[in-house]
């Protein structure tokens, strides 16, 4: 599918997504937290679309926002875009576990809660990854203070 | 397990063991607890981040042309491929067209990189299955594209050989005859390879039937590379999205059926002979050209997003920059494929002996500081 | 009569230290000093612990290979027990969830123990010395190092002479030292 049946498509499940396509080679889809289990479903499960494999998770956090970015492939029709979910709350993010749809999602999150401090409900097994368990704070948010080891210009 | 313990009145208590950070499968730096009852392993759980060098962070101090030299030690037995992924991504970003010389020295760069790390794999294969005599020889081979690395790009293992634009100096004049050489003379060592261990009556005992892996559980749980060639699903990037001299040489994708550690075995054999081929069609033809194309010194990517995966040795290594429009990056992702491959080792080991945990881990190929970053 | 040392001492190596006397009966009598044989003999039959976190572990494998191949200095066996081990190879960068781990192996090798530190991030955190949260700027903030073995990572060839260096240093030293103790390495730091 190209990227205008996509859009009609999502756009059907989900009215409220924001698509945008300048400045990436994919189609995004940005949508709200509660929004985002049940398109991720759907997405996975629907002929057309069928994303079976999630190739890449991760979090960018902004001034203001943090966005959840999902990079999904269909390795029958091979179609890939990018699922997007913006969260506004820096200070608490909470966000709906996908790893009952794609399994490796459970330890990729498991990595954004240790790096960034999103955390994700249902999660099996929520605790750090790469980090000793007593670490405070999370190292990747860009107000991440560390006097002794990053040099700031 | 039922049947034995209705034959005996002993009480089994499942107890927890330590495969620590220091062992001597060394793959690195991974720490296994072992859920065993008895010698049957019930639970495994990896703890990684015993490597974990924060690159991801460096990477938004950095510009990129310094990021470049950061990514040859994420998974360093395909040092080239990473630097290339760096390079391409940046490249695809700022539409520069790299001349035909550079994408073919690429490729053959790569391909190389791959046998030589395929042929590291195979040696600690047979070392962690007690056959010593698999990593002499494994070794053994492995000089020789070392040295053909030593001579152009000046380093043996994390060469930093490609730029953006480009590669850093023009080849070295012996370099055709060399990998000529090489080639002919690997191509008469590669059955041995077959006589050693994939022949061998033991060998096939321990991976035959050992950690078979579902197509539906390699696609759910993001497995890439030869480990889920050998479950016969089709995800080689170089034929799905092709890149530098890719789209102009013949080669297959490996597919196997059975799932099993052979058939992941058997995969990375014959990718090897694949890369032979591959190298054989490209040598010979070396279109002359800029070994540059024209950069900035500093380079500032324009502001968006943007993707960019390539094959290396053990899978699908993607590159995820966002971009603010400055000379570093806003954020730098790796997509590893180790950190997916490693995870499902859970979902193979379970019901199975620790041998065959070792001959499992041995089949995915993994290389810690890939995971880590 | 009399015995003829010069001629006794043809058939035994140059580096021997010290002189064999035959003793007429078909014995020998070898005159050295404590020092110099404890200190051959250890210099000669140093075995590794296999500890190889990164890139520089291949470059260690490499040289345990066929082409440089380090069992001819006598390093014939690797051990993955620190317990059989003489000295640790510390090849690869460590981190602060390592660390730990590898004070607590350096504790259980049994004296005497050396240390060689392969490659820059093992010296002083090598590439990831800025901007990174968490890597520990050297090895040697952890366990007292012998030999530093220069390069990113060294050559084969590098990390032999380093290993010579440290024989070296071995045969230069006396039991008169005394031994520095753990408790002292972490004042001094």
């Amino acid at each position: 599918m190209d990227s205008e049946a996509l859009k009609k498509q999502i756009a059907g499940w989900e009215p409220t997504t924001e698509f945008v396509e300048e400045g990436s080679q994919y189609l995004n889809a940005i949508v709200s937290p509660p929004q985002l289990k049940a398109l991720a479903l759907k997405l996975r499960e629907d002929e057309a679309t069928h994303f079976n494999f999630m190739f890449s998770l991760t979090c960018v956090d902004y001034p203001e926002h943090m966005m959840m970015v999902y990079h999904l492939r269909s390795l029958n029709h091979k179609h890939e875009m990018v699922l997007k979910v913006k969260i506004d709350d820096r200070e608490n993010p909470v966000v709906d576990t996908l790893c009952d749809i794609w399994r490796t999602a459970e330890y990729l999150e498991r990595e954004v809660y240790d790096l960034f401090g999103v955390k994700f409900n249902n999660h099996p097994d929520l605790r750090r990854i790469l980090l000793d368990d007593d670490w405070k704070g999370y190292p990747l948010r860009k107000d991440y203070v560390d006097p002794i080891n990053i040099v700031s210009y | 397990m039922e049947a034995v313990k209705e034959k005996s009145d002993l009480k089994t208590q499942e107890y927890f063991v330590n495969m620590g950070p220091q062992h001597p499968s060394t793959h690195g730096v991974l720490r296994l607890v072992l859920g065993l009852d008895g010698e049957i392993i019930t639970k495994v759980e990896p703890h990684i981040g015993y490597i974990h060098r924060s690159i991801e962070k460096m990477c938004e101090h950095d510009n990129y042309r310094q990021i470049v030299h950061l990514t040859d030690r994420m998974d360093y037995l395909s040092s080239h491929m990473n630097n290339e992924a760096v390079c391409l991504a940046v490249e695809n970003a700022l539409e520069i067209e790299v001349s035909d010389r550079v994408k073919v020295i690429r490729t053959i760069f790569s391909e190389l990189t791959r046998l030589a790390s395929h042929q590291l794999w195979w040696g600690v294969m047979g070392m962690d299955l007690g056959a010593l005599t698999a990593f002499l020889y494994g070794f053994r081979d492995r000089e020789m594209i070392n040295d053909i690395f030593e001579e152009t790009c000046g380093a043996r293992l994390t060469m930093n050989y490609n730029v953006p634009g480009g590669v850093m100096f023009d080849l070295h004049p012996n370099f055709q005859q060399r990998v000529k050489d090489f080639v002919i003379h690997f191509k008469s060592k590669l059955p041995e390879y077959d006589l050693l261990l994939s022949d061998n009556v033991i060998f096939r005992e321990r991976t035959v039937g050992v950690g078979t892996l579902s197509k539906e559980d390699v696609i759910s749980y993001g497995i890439t590379g030869p480990t889920a060639r050998g479950s016969g699903v089709s995800c080689d990037i170089r034929k799905l999205h092709p890149y530098s001299a890719y789209d102009r040489v013949e080669f297959k994708e490996i597919l196997m059926e059975d799932g099993d550690s052979f058939s992941r075995y058997k995969a990375r054999i014959l990718e090897m002979w694949e890369s032979l081929h591959i190298i054989e069609q490209l040598i010979d033809n070396i279109p002359e050209g800029d070994i540059q194309a024209p950069t900035k010194a500093l380079i500032k990517l324009p502001k968006g997003e943007f993707f960019q995966s390539v094959e290396t040795a053990r899978g699908e290594l993607g590159v995820y920059i966002v971009s603010e429009g400055g000379k570093s990056p806003y954020r730098m992702k790796f997509r590893s494929p180790g950190f997916s491959n490693l995870f499902v080792l859970e979902h193979m080991a379970k019901g199975s002996k620790i041998a065959d945990l070792v001959a499992m881990m041995s089949t995915i190929d993994l290389v810690v500081p890939d995971i880590d970053r | 009569m009399g015995i003829d040392i010069q001629q006794a001492q043809k058939n035994v190596p140059e580096d021997f230290p010290g002189q064999v006397i035959p003793a007429g009966n078909g014995g020998n009598i070898v005159v050295t000093s404590f020092d110099k044989i404890i200190n051959w003999s250890r210099s000669n039959s140093l075995w590794p612990l296999t500890f190889g976190t990164s890139c520089c572990a291949i470059e260690m494998r490499q040289t345990g290979a066929a082409r440089h191949d380090w069992s001819r200095f006598g390093f014939e066996v690797a051990r993955a027990t620190p317990r059989q081990a003489d000295m640790i190879v510390i090849a690869g960068t460590i981190v602060n969830k390592m660390a730990p781990v590898l004070r607590r192996l350096y504790e259980q090798i049994a004296d005497p123990k050396y240390v060689v530190a392969m490659g820059a991030c093992a010296i002083s955190g090598g590439p990831f010395f800025y901007n990174s949260y968490s890597v520990v700027k050297g090895a040697d903030h952890i366990i007292p190092v012998d030999v530093y073995v220069p390069g990113c990572p060294p050559r084969p060839e590098a990390l032999l002479y380093g290993i010579m260096q440290l024989q070296k240093k071995i045969r230069a030293s006396s039991m008169k030292d005394e031994s520095k103790s753990l408790e002292e390495f972490d004042k001094g730091l």
